[in-house]
């Protein structure tokens, strides 16, 4: 997997994620993204109902979160953590893209949106500039892939 | 069954593969069949219910399927590797979830259930009176199958319809 301009906090530690999706596969897939970035994986989940308690232990600068799970959806979940973290950052990935699931998902309180098949350039972009809006991230010279 | 329902499933299928194989996918046979589905490799069920009802199945050669799960991994993966059903579970979610978000977008409301692992060989058919649509897509790491079985309840539409008042 190629890797890229690593992504970090203003501390200059990695950014640190939250990955939930109930197949572990897909976790796998998404926590190797994660690290090409200079991401570090800070906790996992495989429904909903996990990762608001996994959010709340390891409080994750980035949740990447699968909307059709077991027991409690990613919609329900984004709602539940974002109401008791309002300053959560939560990106959906998803197969699943309907405008009304992506309209749901913001309105609850999602940051942004991925559809599976997930592109690494695409991810890096959106969890740059989600860190980037709220002012996390510490400055690149020249942000983007490493050659 | 109606076509126009099962292009997107097609249309998704051949993107996803391309994307993961980073090769041509062709369609090579095309059958019906009313009796269960018999698994030709490491395959993955998916159900949904709404207006339109059913169930598709992602079946795949070892081959194909570890090709995915290479891709998925980033590295060379052993098509007898328990991780090769996983990927054809993640690749299946991926194929409908493609699919399904364009039949939405076109106004048919149903819901998807999480993808599983089909560990049976023999997958039962979907009821009395339905018939499922097999495809054969040939790629340069092996075959992969996807059947259809599915219903449109029109009813079901025309009742969430909404009303036109004078």
């Amino acid at each position: 997997m190629k890797q890229f301009e690593p992504l970090t906090r203003k501390d200059h530690q990695p950014v640190r994620y939250l990955i939930v999706d109930d197949s572990v596969f897909a976790r796998k897939s998404l926590a190797k993204m994660v690290e090409s970035f200079g991401g570090q994986l800070a906790g996992e989940a495989g429904d909903g109902c996990t990762a608001i308690t996994e959010y709340a232990r390891v409080k994750p600068d980035i949740v990447l979160m699968d909307i059709t799970m077991p027991q409690m959806e990613g919609i329900e979940a984004v709602e539940r953590i974002v109401q008791e973290h309002p300053e959560a950052r939560v990106v959906m990935v998803s197969s699943v893209g309907y405008q009304d699931n992506i309209l749901a998902a913001l309105q609850k309180g999602a940051r942004h949106f991925v559809q599976k098949p997930v592109k690494p350039d695409a991810l890096y972009e959106i969890i740059r500039y989600v860190l980037n809006d709220d002012g996390v991230t510490a400055p690149v010279a020249a942000q983007g892939e490493t050659r | 069954m109606k076509m126009d329902l099962i292009q997107p499933f097609i249309g998704s299928l051949d993107a996803v593969l391309a994307e993961m194989m980073q090769a041509p996918a062709t369609i090579v046979d095309l059958t019906m069949e009313e009796d269960g589905y018999k698994k030709r490799g490491a395959a993955a069920e998916v159900m949904f219910k709404g207006q339109i009802e059913g169930r598709i199945v992602l079946d795949m050669d070892p081959s194909a399927a570890a090709k995915v799960a290479g891709h998925l991994t980033g590295g060379e993966v052993d098509p007898t590797e328990q991780i090769v059903a996983e990927a054809v579970c993640e690749l299946a979610n991926m194929v409908i979830g493609n699919a399904v978000t364009q039949l939405n977008d076109r106004g048919f409301q149903f819901k998807v259930m999480p993808p599983s692992v089909l560990t049976a060989d023999q997958c039962a058919k979907m009821g009395h009176d339905s018939e499922a649509t097999i495809l054969c897509f040939e790629t340069p790491h092996g075959n992969v199958y996807l059947n259809i079985a599915m219903k449109y309840y029109a009813r079901r539409a025309r009742e969430r319809a909404p009303v036109a008042v004078s």
